[in-house]
């Protein structure tokens, strides 16, 4: 586990073309170090919604980071629909592997067993699972009664990515009850997380902290990132910034837009680093 | 007394739970302020049940073991009641959240739409779905869907202890025989027709013998919606609680 000095430092540990998972916009995203992926110029992500994504992945696809998506949806939520989501599969200019929610949160857990696959109820007859080469349907192999069962490959990201209020100088990562952070970071092979603050106390000390806390085993890099999750809601520190989400959903709706928009959000963003 | 559209949808829905005792618990989804309104009218009303999991909110969400708990609890049969809608729905009760189709079919897209969310999984094992899809057309109603998010029916070895049971849009209540794998009107809601409904869905349905006018929402009722209800669900959906009954969110207390 290291501490880095910024979230640039935490970024550069990506390289083009892997594996990321990434929670979604109500469960701590990382939107800084998102920011700073754009910034670096990462191309050919493969990125996992666990499960749904909004303006962060949205963001990603419009400025060229991403080569595949998986997810069980993406949007911007009350305000509406992921204008570069929605130009890019419509285009067919990224890889969509279409999901549902469960489905993923199974492949995670086969990957924190260290099993290849899991069995999941419903599916069968969907047109996701029709057009997923990594899913099965099988006869029921124990005899249960159960019937024919579909079984889903286990997701092994190379990194779970996410922010969160606060982390300890050892690297225990604060995640209070979002615990899908939790199955995210046992799944993946590194884990680097961006906190408000890198605190003192040692979570691992009072099992009221411990029982919300992801420990350092598991965690590969740490960096502080003032309001990291803005413009999203980081729960019990701030609400999302519902303006700048609705003025995102507006102006992204064409490539210029889009283009004046990240520009502007990335010089506030650096304006915030130098302070 | 008058209502606004979105009262009397209420007022069907909650009727669907009240009208049965075996409805403990229901959840409800992302961005469902009606369905959502419509368990909280129904808690009121019965004094104590259903028990409301509304997901993606802070008041009313029980979950504590992340995003999979839910899933996990219906897997186990623990939740009675869910809300599904379509971009496209069909004769048959698929569901289609994705999007229309191009040219050739999936993955060839023409409109896209945000996804499936949990509808291939939470179709299956949730006892009574409520499909709930206010506008009512033919591009909703089709024939057939472009993409199955979710079958309305399963063959006889599939387990599949959930499924559709009814349909609520702006016009109408039906409900859905997964035997026969067709709905049929039960209601209209006033000032809508038979004809009306016909002329608007893309499917062939049946017709229930006697189609009853779907009962407006009573004064008390009403009221119980505009202050209680409102008040309640404004907290997870401030704008519609102030659009639809008027409730403006509560102040900060000024120390």
């Amino acid at each position: 586990m290291n501490i880095f000095d910024n979230v640039e430092a935490l970024s550069a540990r990506v390289p083009d073309g892997a594996f990321v998972a990434l929670p979604p916009e109500y469960s701590w995203v990382p939107a800084s170090l998102a920011r700073a992926l754009i910034v670096q110029g990462t191309r050919d992500l493969h990125v996992l919604c666990v499960p749904i994504g909004g303006i962060t992945v949205d963001m990603l696809i419009g400025a060229g980071c991403i080569g595949t998506l998986e997810a069980a949806a993406v949007s911007l939520g009350e305000a509406g629909l992921a204008p570069r989501f929605t130009e890019a599969v419509q285009s067919g200019s990224i890889r969509m592997k279409d999901s549902t929610c469960p489905a993923i949160h199974a492949g995670l857990q086969a990957a924190e067993k260290g099993v290849p696959f899991m069995p999941l109820g419903g599916l069968i007859g969907s047109d996701i699972e029709a057009n997923r080469d990594d899913w099965r349907v099988v006869p029921d192999p124990m005899d249960s009664g159960n019937g024919p069962i579909a079984l889903v490959s286990a997701l092994k990201p190379d990194f779970a990515i996410f922010h969160s209020p606060k982390a300890d100088r050892h690297g225990n990562v604060w995640i209070g009850k979002r615990r899908e952070l939790m199955v995210m970071a046992h799944a993946a092979k590194e884990t680097l997380v961006t906190v408000e603050k890198i605190v003192d106390e040692d979570f691992l000390a009072d099992e009221a902290t411990a029982a919300g806390t992801l420990g350092n085993l598991y965690v590969s890099g740490i960096a502080e990132a003032k309001n990291g999750a803005w413009p999203s809601v980081l729960h019990g520190v701030y609400e999302a910034d519902c303006e700048e989400i609705a003025t995102y959903a507006y102006e992204a709706k064409t490539v210029e837009g889009f283009q004046a928009f990240m520009e502007r959000t990335l010089a506030q963003t650096r304006l915030a680093a130098a302070e | 007394m008058s209502y606004q559209p979105e009262e009397l949808l209420i007022c069907v829905i909650a009727n669907l739970l009240e009208s049965d005792p075996t409805v403990r618990h229901v959840a409800v989804g992302a961005a469902s302020p009606i369905p959502g309104s419509a368990v909280l009218l129904c808690r009121e009303e019965t004094g104590d049940r259903p028990r409301a999991s509304i997901i993606h909110g802070e008041t009313n969400n029980p979950f504590t073991d992340g995003a999979r708990e839910i899933f996990d609890c219906a897997g186990q049969g623990r939740i009675d009641v869910f809300f599904l809608g379509g971009v496209q729905i069909d004769g048959q009760a698929n569901i289609n959240l994705l999007g229309t189709m191009g040219e050739g079919g999936y993955p060839a897209i023409d409109r896209r739409f945000p996804g499936s969310f949990g509808s291939a999984y939470m179709y299956f094992v949730v006892p009574k779905v409520i499909l709930f899809r206010p506008e009512h057309s033919r591009r909703v109603f089709v024939d057939e869907v472009d993409f199955i998010s979710a079958p309305g029916v399963s063959a006889r070895d599939v387990h599949r202890p959930g499924g559709p049971k009814f349909l609520v849009t702006e016009l109408c209540l039906m409900s859905f025989n997964a035997e026969r794998a067709r709905f049929r009107l039960e209601s209209v809601h006033p000032p809508h027709t038979v004809e009306e409904v016909r002329d608007n869905t893309g499917f062939d349905f049946d017709v229930a013998d006697t189609v009853l006018m779907t009962p407006e929402p009573e004064a008390d009722r009403l009221n119980v919606l505009r202050s209680r209800v409102g008040v309640e669900i404004g907290n997870t959906y401030p704008g519609f609680a102030s659009r639809v009954f008027g409730i403006e969110p509560a102040k900060e207390a000024v120390a």
